[in-house]
C-alpha cells in the first residue's frame, strides 16, 4: 500500500547513509514494510543500493547478506557435504507467503521484523547462524541470531545500528538436519516451526520457533529421548498468542513435532 | 528515468513511499486490482523484468529503468495468451476481480506438478470459485462450449464478459472513466476519522486545523449532514430494516465508527487532514457480549430510539427484533418422547472477503443531477435510499454498477455511497471513497455470529415429536439485516422438518461490536448448524442412520410448512428434490471413493440438509426489456447486478434460447438506474428466477412480436423462415429496432435442496482434519448451465469449509484484531479438496425453464456436515465454529 506519510527516499550507497534522521525507516524488500500501514515513517532509506553480495560461500561457511531475497538463499550451490543444505527450501517453504515474495523479501528483513513465524529465524536459529551488525561507531559487533531475535517485533538493535549479515557456520551447514511445522492450514503461516540437527560428534540441536515469542535453542549432547525433549521443552515460558495459535495448542504440537524431528535423527 | 508498461516507456517520477500498484493504476493500467493492499492475495500480481511480484508491496521507485507487464500486456480479447484462452475455457472465473493476478502468476508457471500447484498458487485468493476451475484452467481442461443457435439453454455457456475479464479489460467499479459522462479530471478523495472507543459521546468537534491543511475542500461532522435515520441493510421494502443509523453520529456504538469526514484532493492529504481533527469524547461503558446485552442494567445501545419511529423492537432491552411461538405442545412432546436430545451450538463472526472491497465514485451530470457508481448488489435500492437521505427527487438521482468484484451478501448495504454522493452535492466535484481491507474486517458488516440452542424429541422408530429452538444473534452496534437474518435464519431450516410441535424463541440484540450484516444464507447457515447437528445427534441416540432418519422426517410435497404456525405464504412446491439428493449423497459416500486416510488418524462420515425458499419473501421485481436491431443483435436491458453469480450468461442463454440465436449474439446491459427497468437487485439468489423470469417473458414476446411481423414461420438466427419458402431477414422484420418488455414480481416462491456429505480424517495430536471426500447434491430444477452451477456450489462449499474450520474475526472489547488476510484464513487453494456436485433431476413449475435459484444455498449444509463427520470420526461433538485445529485438539485431548 502507499505510504502516505513518507515524504522521502534516499539511496544508501556507503555506510554514513545509514546514519538515519528521525522518521527514517531502512527500506529492504519491502514487503512488510508496504504491508501495513506506518504512520510514524516520514522517510526510506534504500539499504538494497549499498550493493551488497547476497551470499558467499567461504571455508568459514556461508554469509548471506541482510539484504539477500529469499529466492536469492535458495541459490548457491551447496557443496555436498552440506547435508543440513535442504533446511534452506523448507524454511523458505515454511512462509505463508508465496514464490512470488521470495523474489523481494529479503533475509536480514525476515529477522529485523522478528515476528515468531519469521521462517529466516528459523533457520538461521536451527544452524546456529551469527548475526552481524554494524555499529554507528564504524565498527560491528556479532550476536547468535537466537538471542538478536528476544521477543515478538523486538530485536537487540539499538539506534544506529544495522543488521548486515548473517553467518552460517560450516560446522551446522555439515550437520544433518530435521524440520517440521504446524499451521492452522495446510499451507498456513507457522504456529510452530522445529528444527533438530545432529552433528558428526552426536551433538544435537534442537531449534523451537513460531510457537512460542522468541526463539529456542536446546543443545543435548547425543540425540535426545522423548523424555529429554520433554524435560527441554517444559522449560519454555513463552507460548505465543496471536491469531495463529492459542499457547496451550501450540505447547502440545510443538513437542509432537519435537519427538518426530529427534526420532528422525535417531532413526536415520 | 523511466517504467516500461506493458512496452510504453512511463516518465511520471514515482512518489517516494509509493508502491507500484497505484502507480500502474495512475497511468491507466487499471487491470491491476488491489484486493488487499498488502501482500496477501495477489489481486495485483504483475511481471517486472519477468519476475512476478505482488505490486502492492513493491517499491515504485524500484521499477524505474525497468519493464513492467500487467496481465492486459499478456494478450488482447482478440489476441489471447494461451493462459488467459484457458481461463475462459475452463470457466475458470466467477467475479473476475482475482482473475488478473491468476492469469499473471500462472503464466510464469512451467511444467508445475497438480500436487505442486496448490504450493505455487498460495499467493493468489479467490474468494469465489473453490478453486477447482482454476486448476482446470492451468491444466488446460475445457469446461465450456458454444452450442448452436437456440441450444444454449442448459449447456456450459462461457461468460459474456470473458476475454475482457482475463485481459483486464473489464472495468469494476474503481477503475475509472467508463462509457458514461463522467470527468475525468478533478476527483477529490474521503478519508474517515473512526472512532478509538467502542461506546463514546462526540462532546466537541472542531475541524479548523484539518479544514486549513492545503488540498482539503471539505470537512464533515455530525453538525453537518441531514438530520436523517436510515439503515445500511436494503431490502425492496425498506421498512424491513431500523432506522437506526445516521450518516455521522454524535454517540459512537463502535470502534470505527465515522466521526469526521475529509474530503480532498488525495487520499494522503485526506488523513493527515483526520490526524488533525480535534475531537473530545466522553466514553461510555459499553457491552460486547450478546448474552449481557438484553440482561437489565446493560448498556443500551439504541436507549434514545423510540421502539415505533425506528422499528426497534424493544430499545431498553437491546433487542432490534424477536420471535417467539409455538406449533402444538412442545414440553409435553419432549415429556412423552422416547429419547430427547439438546446442545448449544455457537457461530462465528466471519467476513465475506469479496476481494474488491467497497467503493464508490460520484459526480454531477451535464444536468446536475448526481450519478453514483459504485459496487452494489442493489442499485435500485441504493438509489432510493440515497434520494431519501440527501433529499433528493428520485429522478435527480442516478445509479450505476459495473462489474461487481464479489458481493456474498456484503453488497446489500450502503456503506460508502451517501458519503460520495454527499460530498459531491457539497463540492461539486467528482468524488470517490475506496474502503481498504482493513476497514473491510474493521467497519464494514460481517455474519450474524449467533448462538443456537435446540431440543428434540423423537419416539422409538424415529418420528420427530418435538423441536425447540432458540437463537441469540449479535447484530453488533446496527440493526441492518439484523431482523431479517434473524426471522430467515429461523423458516426453512425448521420448517424443513416433519414435526408436530414446534417452538422458537429468538433475538437478535445490539452489542458495540462492529455491525452484522447480510452474509450468504442469510441466517440459514448458522441455524442449520445447530439443527443438523441436534438431528445428527438425535440419530445416534437412536440408533437410526442419520440419513435415513432425515428421510423419514423432512417435508414432502403435500406436507404443510410449519415454523410456529402453518403458513398461508405464497411458499410452494415448484417441485421438489430432497429425496433424490438425500440418495445420491448417500450413494457417493457409500461408492469407496475419495482419499485414504493417513495411518493413525480417526475417520468418520457425515451429512446435513439444507432447505431455501427460491426468492425472498414479500416481493422482489424485476422489469427487463429485450430488444432486437436490424443486424439480429438482441439486447438485454436489465437492472440486476452481475457478481460472479453468472447471471448475465443465463440472461444470454435464456434470450439465446427463446430466440434461436447464438450466445454471442446477445448482450446484456445491466445495473444501470438510467438505463434499465426497476430491479429489486442480487440479493436472495434471485438474478435467474426474478431477472431471469422476467428476461424469459420479455423473450417470449419478443419472440411472437417477430413472428407476427413475418406473418409467421420459423425463427433462426438470421430472421424469420416462412412456410411459404421465402426468408424475412432482420431488417426487414424490424426496422430500427423491436423490443419487448417482461416483468416478474417474485411471487409465488418454490423450495430448493442442498445435501453436502464429507468423509474426514481427523488427527487427534493435533486436531488437524483432513478431507477424504466431499460431495454436494443440488436440487436447482432444470440445470441452466451445468458448469456455472457446478462452480457455485463449489464455491458455496468452499466457504462454507472456510467457514467450518478456518475464518474467524477475533475481538476484544470491540475491537477486531484480526484485519489482514494474513491474521484470517480465507481458503487458499490448498485448503479445499475436490467437491463431487449433483444433481437432483427435477423440473420447477415456478422458475424459468423449470430452474430454481442455486447461489447461497450450497454453503448451508456445509458446516453442520463436516461438524457431523468429525463427530463420527473422534467420538466427540464439536458445537463452536470454526472447528480449528486449536479447538478439535482441545475437545479430544482434555
Amino acid at each position: 500500500m502507499d505510504l502516505h506519510t513518507v515524504g522521502s527516499l534516499r539511496a544508501a550507497r556507503t555506510r554514513d547513509d545509514l546514519r538515519l534522521a528521525p522518521g527514517e525507516a531502512v527500506l529492504g524488500g519491502g514487503s512488510w514494510l508496504f504491508s501495513e500501514p506506518q504512520p510514524a515513517v516520514s522517510g526510506l532509506v534504500d539499504l538494497t543500493t549499498m550493493g551488497w553480495e547476497p551470499w558467499t560461500i567461504h571455508a568459514g561457511g556461508l554469509s548471506v547478506s541482510a539484504t539477500c531475497t529469499i529466492a536469492q538463499l535458495l541459490e548457491p550451490p551447496a557443496p555436498t557435504d552440506w547435508t543440513a543444505a535442504p533446511l534452506f527450501r523448507q524454511c523458505a517453504e515454511a512462509f505463508l507467503m508465496s514464490f512470488k515474495i521470495w523474489n523481494t523479501a529479503t533475509v536480514g528483513g525476515n529477522l529485523c521484523l522478528a515476528l515468531p513465524a519469521g521462517a529466516m529465524i528459523s533457520l538461521a536459529t536451527g544452524l546456529d547462524a551469527e548475526a552481524v551488525i554494524w555499529t554507528p561507531d564504524g565498527g560491528e559487533r556479532r550476536e547468535p541470531v537466537a538471542s538478536f531475535v528476544r521477543g515478538v517485533q523486538s530485536t537487540s538493535l539499538r539506534g544506529g545500528e544495522v543488521l548486515r549479515s548473517i553467518e552460517f557456520p560450516l560446522e551446522a551447514l555439515q550437520g544433518r538436519a530435521a524440520f517440521r511445522t504446524m499451521a492452522l492450514t495446510p499451507l498456513g503461516r507457522s504456529s510452530a516451526v522445529v528444527t533438530a540437527r545432529l552433528g558428526s560428534d552426536g551433538r544435537t540441536t534442537l531449534g523451537l520457533t513460531a510457537a512460542t515469542t522468541r526463539p529456542h535453542v536446546f543443545h543435548f549432547g547425543q540425540p535426545p529421548t522423548d523424555d529429554a525433549v520433554q524435560r527441554a521443552l517444559a522449560t519454555v515460558d513463552d507460548w505465543y498468542d496471536d491469531a495463529h495459535g492459542a499457547p496451550d495448542w501450540r505447547a502440545a504440537v510443538s513437542l509432537g513435532l519435537a519427538y518426530d524431528v529427534c526420532e528422525e535423527l535417531r532413526s536415520s | 528515468m523511466t517504467i516500461g508498461i506493458n512496452g510504453t516507456p512511463h516518465d511520471a517520477t514515482p512518489r517516494p513511499g509509493q508502491c507500484l500498484r497505484t502507480y500502474l493504476r495512475e497511468q491507466g493500467s487499471v487491470e491491476v486490482k488491489k484486493g488487499c493492499d498488502a501482500g496477501d492475495c495477489g489481486a495485483c500480481s504483475v511481471l517486472v523484468d519477468g519476475m512476478p511480484t505482488h505490486s502492492c508491496i513493491f517499491p515504485a521507485v524500484r521499477a524505474e529503468g525497468r519493464d513492467v507487464t500487467t496481465v492486459a500486456g499478456l494478450g488482447t480479447p482478440d489476441r489471447l495468451h494461451p493462459v488467459q484462452q484457458r481461463f475462459v475455457d475452463a470457466a475458470g472465473f466467477q467475479c473476475g476481480f482475482c482473475t488478473a493476478g491468476m492469469i499473471v502468476t500462472a503464466s510464469t508457471l512451467e511444467d508445475v506438478a497438480p500436487a505442486d500447484l496448490s504450493r505455487v498458487m498460495k499467493g493468489n485468493l479467490c474468494r469465489c470459485t473453490g478453486y477447482r476451475s482454476i486448476r482446470d484452467a492451468i491444466a488446460g481442461t475445457v469446461n465450456t462450449c458454444r452450442p448452436a443457435a437456440g441450444e444454449a439453454y442448459g449447456s456450459s455457456v462461457a461468460a459474456p464478459a470473458g476475454t475482457r475479464v482475463v485481459t483486464g479489460r473489464e472495468h469494476f467499479t474503481m477503475d475509472g472513466p467508463s462509457a458514461l459522462d463522467e470527468p475525468a479530471t478533478g476527483l477529490l478523495h474521503i478519508a474517515v476519522l473512526g472512532s478509538p472507543h467502542a461506546h463514546a459521546l462526540v462532546t466537541s468537534i472542531d475541524v479548523t486545523r484539518a479544514a486549513g491543511l492545503p488540498g482539503v475542500h471539505l470537512v464533515l461532522t455530525h453538525h453537518d449532514v441531514p438530520d436523517i435515520l436510515f439503515s445500511t441493510g436494503r431490502h425492496e421494502d425498506r421498512l424491513d430494516d431500523p432506522d437506526d443509523t445516521r450518516m455521522i453520529d454524535p454517540v459512537l456504538r463502535f470502534r470505527g465508527q465515522r466521526v469526521a469526514v475529509v474530503v480532498a484532493d488525495s487520499v494522503a492529504i485526506a488523513q493527515a487532514a483526520c490526524r488533525l481533527v480535534d475531537v473530545t469524547y466522553e466514553t461510555r461503558e459499553a457491552v460486547f457480549d450478546p448474552h449481557e446485552a438484553r440482561r437489565p442494567g446493560a448498556p443500551l445501545v439504541h436507549g434514545d430510539k423510540d421502539a415505533a419511529v425506528s422499528r426497534i423492537s424493544e430499545p431498553g432491552r437491546n433487542v432490534v427484533a424477536q420471535l417467539h411461538g409455538e406449533h402444538g405442545d412442545v414440553d409435553t412432546a419432549l415429556a412423552a418422547a422416547h429419547v430427547t436430545v439438546s446442545g448449544t451450538w455457537q457461530t462465528a463472526r466471519v467476513t465475506h472477503a469479496a476481494l474488491e472491497t467497497h467503493g464508490a465514485r460520484a459526480w454531477l451530470a451535464d444536468d446536475g443531477s448526481l450519478v453514483v457508481r459504485t459496487s452494489s448488489q442493489v442499485p435500485f435500492l441504493v438509489r432510493t435510499e440515497l434520494a431519501r437521505i440527501l433529499e433528493l427527487p428520485i429522478d435527480r438521482v442516478r445509479v450505476v454498477v459495473g462489474r461487481v468484484g464479489g458481493g456474498f451478501g456484503g453488497k446489500q448495504e450502503l456503506i460508502v455511497e451517501d458519503l460520495v454522493g454527499l460530498a459531491t452535492l457539497r463540492t461539486g466535484r467528482p468524488v470517490q471513497y475506496e474502503l481498504t481491507r482493513e476497514d473491510q474486517f474493521t467497519i464494514v458488516p460481517c455474519r450474524h455470529p449467533m448462538t443456537v440452542s435446540v431440543t428434540l424429541g423423537a419416539s422409538a422408530d424415529g418420528t420427530l415429536t418435538a423441536m425447540a429452538v432458540d437463537v441469540l444473534s449479535d447484530t453488533g452496534a446496527y440493526g441492518n439485516h439484523g431482523p431479517g437474518v434473524m426471522f430467515h435464519g429461523c423458516h426453512e431450516s425448521v420448517a424443513v422438518y416433519r414435526c408436530a410441535n414446534k417452538r422458537v424463541d429468538a433475538e437478535a440484540v445490539y452489542t458495540h461490536n462492529l455491525p452484522s450484516g447480510a452474509f450468504r444464507g442469510y441466517g440459514l447457515g448458522q441455524v442449520i448448524f445447530g439443527i443438523e447437528s441436534a438431528m445428527d445427534e438425535l440419530a445416534r441416540t437412536l440408533g437410526i442412520d442419520p440419513v435415513e432418519l432425515r428421510r423419514r422426517n423432512v417435508i414432502v410435497p403435500g406436507d404443510p410448512m410449519v415454523v410456529t404456525a402453518v403458513e398461508d405464504s405464497d411458499l410452494t412446491y415448484g417441485s421438489y428434490g430432497l429425496d433424490q439428493c438425500l440418495d445420491l449423497v448417500e450413494e457417493a459416500l457409500a461408492s469407496g471413493r475419495g482419499e485414504v486416510a493417513p495411518a493413525g488418524w480417526s475417520v468418520g462420515t457425515g451429512s446435513a440438509i439444507a432447505m431455501i425458499a427460491t426468492i425472498p419473501p414479500r416481493g422482489h421485481h424485476s422489469n427487463v426489456t429485450v430488444s432486437v436491431g436490424p443486424d439480429g443483435v438482441y439486447t438485454v436491458d436489465v437492472g440486476t447486478a452481475e457478481f460472479g453469480n453468472g447471471t448475465t450468461t443465463v440472461h444470454v442463454q435464456l434470450v439465446a434460447q427463446e430466440l434461436a440465436t447464438t450466445p454471442d449474439r446477445v448482450r446484456v446491459r445491466q445495473s444501470d438506474t438510467a438505463t434499465a427497468g426497476y430491479d429489486t437487485g442480487a440479493y436472495g439468489s434471485t438474478g435467474s428466477v426474478v431477472a431471469g423470469k422476467a428476461v424469459q417473458i420479455a423473450a417470449e414476446r419478443l419472440r411472437s412480436a417477430l413472428l407476427a411481423a413475418a406473418g409467421g414461420g420459423r425463427l433462426g438466427p438470421d430472421g424469420v423462415a416462412r412456410p411459404d419458402g421465402s426468408f424475412a431477414p432482420f431488417h426487414e422484420l424490424v426496422g430500427e429496432g423491436l423490443s419487448a418488455d417482461g416483468s416478474h414480481d417474485g411471487t409465488p416462491r418454490s423450495i430448493a435442496f442442498n445435501v453436502h456429505g464429507f468423509r474426514v480424517a481427523v488427527d487427534p495430536s493435533t486436531g488437524e482434519v483432513r478431507i477424504l471426500q466431499s460431495v454436494q447434491a443440488a436440487d436447482a430444477g432444470v440445470v441452466i448451465n451445468p458448469e456455472q452451477l457446478r462452480g457455485q456450489v463449489e464455491g458455496g462449499t468452499a466457504q462454507g469449509i472456510g467457514s467450518a474450520l478456518y475464518e474467524e474475526m477475533t475481538l476484544r472489547d470491540g475491537e477486531v484484531l484480526t484485519r489482514t488476510f494474513r491474521d484470517y484464513r480465507v481458503p487458499q487453494m490448498a485448503d479445499i479438496p475436490v467437491t463431487e456436485v449433483l444433481f437432483a433431476d427435477t423440473v420447477d413449475q415456478l422458475g424459468p425453464r423449470g430452474a430454481k435459484s442455486m447461489s447461497e444455498a450450497p454453503y448451508n449444509p456445509v458446516a453442520p456436515a463436516l461438524a457431523n463427520a468429525i463427530r463420527d470420526a473422534t467420538g466427540v461433538r464439536p458445537h463452536e465454529l470454526p472447528m480449528s485445529r486449536v479447538r478439535l485438539w482441545r475437545l479430544l485431548n482434555p
